[in-house]
């Protein structure tokens, strides 16, 4: 017997527990099984791009932190490192420790939101996200330590940061260091090992490695998926050929694989921060001749870093003024939406929440 | 370290998959002319020196008197970058480029947002609607000309 | 004469005081000699001493409620780190009160494409179901509303009606969230009904009874031992049939926003969550009487405490679970219950009947040879489950989508 049934178009968002942001998907159901898909966005929009142009180069730093909000401390980074290529100022030494300290804490704590929330979607009643939400404080405040700013930090400059961490820093840096790799084994010995989460997240949302490349997906997705691509290691930005660290793989692609990899990169980004603690050495944050306006000779620069979510690019034209003449921000949240339908069609409505969790997108900066 | 191939080099990679297709050269990018994109464009993937299986971004840029797609284009293989850059023809009405979509997937959302943002048309595109902003909304807000 | 809340001394008492002259239940009489009512209205204050007797239950429950609200908050706060609720009252205590009054005081919603009469009558049919099992539950050694001798059938039939409550309310909302939240309660209910009504033969059989009464006094030792697979089904069927964690699909915040009570608000959308609440209380306290032993206890505190350490204790089990396990999904549901569940009720009831073949009314001893057999027969079935069930990763992939229609163009929300 077969029964006739009629697809249902439903719209998930754009005010959605589940969203992450203002995120609008047009989804049609056959039944629990998803047929399409058709991502909406702009609702988070605020031409951060155009605002550049109307900006000198340090008060744009400003404006980074709103576009991926949980991740401030690498949007500053990128942004400082292609206004340093464009206008050839070479950092003072101790600014750049200080923002690969600051780059790579803000690395942990938008995995903390990245697994807290895949693990909400998974519906696990906040209880990892609460455990989350713990230590991303612990580096909040150790951001507000370093700059007086917790989420919307400005901390970076081009040439190095704007302010020296103080004493009370280090040791309290150290402390998290040490307690951080312990809090990474609770999330593993509460979620790792649960059936429930295996059983949803294994083999879901599977996409093979050619697609992603060819869709230009960066970060933790292109790595759960195989592929040892970190910029940190092929291109080499600041002084992270001085550290070690590795890079962390998985090679099924799925949910689960995306979610074990970056948890594996918290623990190499504890690794990384303890190396530049013990490096850093005495010296001016950032060089006296750096001017406050920036005024970088015309001409073009594309500088690229391995940001939380993939590869954060900042693509700068210079007329020769204070102002950039174009300013364009390479979103990994925003690029690595592109296969979304793929990875969705066909599977069931608790399945798209959690892989859409499992990409960990941020709205400000998919809308810039 | 990922190698930038400066212009000349990728002038004359480009020259090699279809000769004539290069309109210009400068110290770090290629111009290419607007119709051998398509072609250029799966040459620069497939080819076995250039190898650029990643596209990293799409960039419309306004030059006043012209408009500008740059491209950015990646190979993991190879660890090099290379700068490719279309013209939309002269002036600044109906500035077009053809779709690289079939070439690369992730060209999708990113020339959408061009289209939207800059008002640059990609010929080819399978499914070329306004992204940040909604139909109807007046104009296109990365262009100089753009006021509010 | 069946046994009823007459057998509690205390309405009893109360009774014997109305009714003149009912030698029958009140040997003796009471203090006011002939009683308060004239003869022949002995009626007139069995309605009464009823009346009472409801209202001190319902009463109970609703605070019960309250006070599991509060504790669940707790708990779980102390489950996630934090305090929880803590302002109103001394540890808070008064906090669900306030929460009361915020949601009596909201404005109340209708959609305007809502079926007026199903999105009215559901919040109500979700609560008075729950309540209604509060009448066979034996709280005490001798405190019940009714001794019903069809007990068990009387609970499973009552708390099948609540299930009405979802799909009334996600059909009168008109709302596509709702609806799916509906027809996954639907699909939870008629999955989950059947191992847990087979898993409770097992007890009957060795009760000999469905009262719940009966059910207890059989439990010289706790059925959780004699019965535990089907303890163990009952348990994982209550949590399901009430949609709590890891089973609430139906109301699952992080897909549907609120699944089918997504369109309620205020007082409405209260009555949902004190039925929920409510009906976990329920499903506790009829685990508490049917596994473990109900009233019964060592005599150093009386048989009411021991039903209400025992009601905390799997109450606070279940908060537990909730605190700690992400949600299943919709056909992972499903076939657990069918492929997992339903041949572990199946295995118990066979293995029940051979044993009440031999044992027709089993002593002390010979129950406690049944807790070695049936944990042995638990342990083995559950290890060849594990060896030989579906497993993490190797599910079916879904529908293939080609066979589905092209989806229409248009529409929304």
């Amino acid at each position: 017997m077969s029964m006739r049934t009629e697809p249902v178009t439903v719209n998930i968002g754009p005010h959605h527990p589940s969203t992450h942001g203002v995120f609008r998907l047009r989804v049609t159901f056959d039944g629990e099984v998803i047929v399409d898909v058709e991502p909406v966005f702009g609702y988070l929009h605020r031409g951060t791009e155009k605002l550049a142009e109307e900006r000198t180069y340090v008060q744009f730093v400003t404006l980074t932190d709103r576009m991926d909000y949980v991740a401030s401390m690498t949007n500053n980074q990128g942004f400082v490192l292609a206004v340093e290529k464009l206008a050839g100022i070479t950092p003072s030494p101790r600014g750049v420790w200080l923002r690969m300290i600051a780059a790579e804490l803000q690395r942990i704590a938008s995995h903390l939101v990245g697994m807290g929330f895949f693990l909400q979607d998974l519906g696990a009643f906040a209880t990892p996200l609460m455990y989350a939400m713990r230590e991303r404080e612990r580096i909040l405040d150790l951001f507000e330590m370093l700059c007086g700013a917790r989420i919307t930090n400005s901390y970076m400059r081009p040439g190095g940061v704007f302010m020296d961490a103080p004493e009370d820093f280090w040791p309290a840096v150290n402390r998290f260091l040490d307690e951080m790799p312990g809090y990474v084994d609770e999330y593993e010995s509460l979620i790792s090992g649960n059936e429930i989460v295996l059983s949803r997240t294994k083999g879901v949302a599977r996409v093979e490695l050619d697609a992603l490349i060819n869709a230009s997906i960066s970060g933790p997705m292109l790595r759960a998926a195989g592929l040892a691509w970190d910029l940190r290691k092929k291109h080499p930005y600041e002084f992270y050929d001085r550290v070690e660290f590795d890079v962390p793989l998985a090679q099924e692609s799925d949910n689960w694989a995306r979610y074990i990899v970056r948890i594996q990169e918290m623990r190499e980004s504890v690794k990384i921060v303890r190396q530049c603690v013990q490096q850093i050495e005495p010296g001016p944050i950032r060089p006296k001749e750096v001017p406050f306006l920036v005024r970088p000779p015309a001409g073009e620069v594309y500088s690229s870093i391995e940001g939380p979510k993939g590869e954060l690019g900042y693509y700068i034209v210079s007329d020769g003024s204070i102002a950039p003449y174009r300013c364009k921000v390479r979103a990994p949240s925003y690029i690595n939406l592109t296969l979304l339908k793929d990875m969705l069609v066909g599977w069931r409505v608790a399945d798209m929440i959690v892989t859409f969790g499992s990409i960990d997108i941020n709205m400000g900066e998919v809308d810039r | 370290m990922t190698a930038l191939i400066p212009g000349e080099r990728i002038a004359s990679m480009i020259a090699s998959i279809v000769p004539g297709a290069v309109a210009a050269q400068d110290r770090g990018a290629a111009w290419i002319r607007a119709e051998t994109w398509p072609a250029v464009a799966r040459g620069l993937r497939d080819g076995e020196e250039t190898d650029f299986k990643f596209l990293s971004a799409v960039t419309g840029v306004d030059y006043i008197d012209h408009y500008e797609v740059v491209y950015h284009l990646t190979s993991f293989r190879l660890n090099h970058r290379a700068v490719v850059k279309v013209r939309c023809g002269e002036g600044r009405e109906e500035p077009a480029v053809p779709s690289c979509v079939p070439v690369w997937r992730g060209a999708d959302l990113q020339e959408r947002e061009v289209y939207d943002l800059m008002g640059i048309r990609f010929d080819g595109h399978p499914n070329l609607k306004r992204v940040m902003l909604w139909e109807g909304f007046p104009g296109h807000p990365h262009r100089k000309d753009f006021l509010r | 004469m069946t046994s009823s809340f007459l057998d509690n001394a205390f309405f009893r008492n109360i009774y014997c005081n109305l009714a003149s002259s009912d030698s029958a239940r009140c040997a003796g009489g009471g203090p006011f000699g002939d009683g308060l009512f004239p003869p022949g209205w002995e009626w007139f204050a069995f309605l009464v001493t009823a009346f009472l007797t409801v209202f001190v239950v319902i009463n109970g429950a609703l605070l019960g409620v309250n006070a599991y609200i509060w504790g669940e908050r707790r708990l779980i706060g102390r489950i996630q780190g934090r305090p929880g609720p803590n302002r109103w009252g001394p540890f808070g205590l008064l906090t669900p009160v306030a929460d009361l009054i915020k949601i009596l005081t909201k404005e109340d919603i209708v959609p305007a494409a809502a079926d007026r009469l199903l999105f009215f009558l559901a919040p109500f049919l979700i609560v008075v179901p729950v309540l209604l099992v509060f009448a066979v539950v034996p709280f005490g050694s001798s405190s019940w509303v009714a001794d019903l001798n069809i007990g068990l059938l009387y609970v499973l039939a009552v708390l099948s009606v609540e299930s009405f409550a979802p799909v009334m309310a996600g059909w009168g909302s008109q709302n596509r969230y709702a609806m799916f939240g509906a027809l996954r309660a639907v699909a939870l209910l008629v999955s989950y009904e059947i191992p847990m009504v087979l898993s409770l033969l097992g007890v009957l059989m060795i009760a000999g009874s469905l009262s719940l009464v009966d059910v207890v006094h059989a439990q010289s030792v706790p059925f959780i031992l004699v019965q535990p697979l089907g303890f163990l089904v009952f348990f994982i069927g209550t949590v399901a049939e009430i949609q709590r964690a890891p089973f609430d699909l139906a109301e699952a915040e992080s897909e549907l926003v609120g699944g089918y009570h997504t369109d309620y608000s205020g007082i409405r959308w209260g009555l949902f969550q004190a039925g929920e609440f409510l009906a976990t209380i329920a499903g506790a306290a009829i685990i508490v009487t049917v596994f473990l032993g109900g009233w019964r206890g060592p005599d150093f505190l009386p048989s009411h405490a021991w039903f209400f350490i025992k009601l905390t204790g799997v109450l606070v089990v279940m908060t537990w679970i909730r605190g700690t396990l992400p949600r299943l999904r919709i056909d992972q549901v499903t076939s657990f219950a069918w492929k997992g569940l339903l041949p572990l009720a199946a295995l118990n009831v066979v293995l029940s009947a051979l044993l009440s073949l031999i044992w027709p009314a089993p002593t002390n001893g010979e129950l406690w040879i049944m807790v070695a057999i049936n944990m042995t027969v638990a342990a083995a079935a559950l290890i060849v489950l594990g060896q030989f069930g579906p497993k993490a990763g190797e599910r079916p992939t879904p529908a293939p989508v080609s066979t589905l229609r092209e989806a229409t163009p248009g529409g929304g929300n």
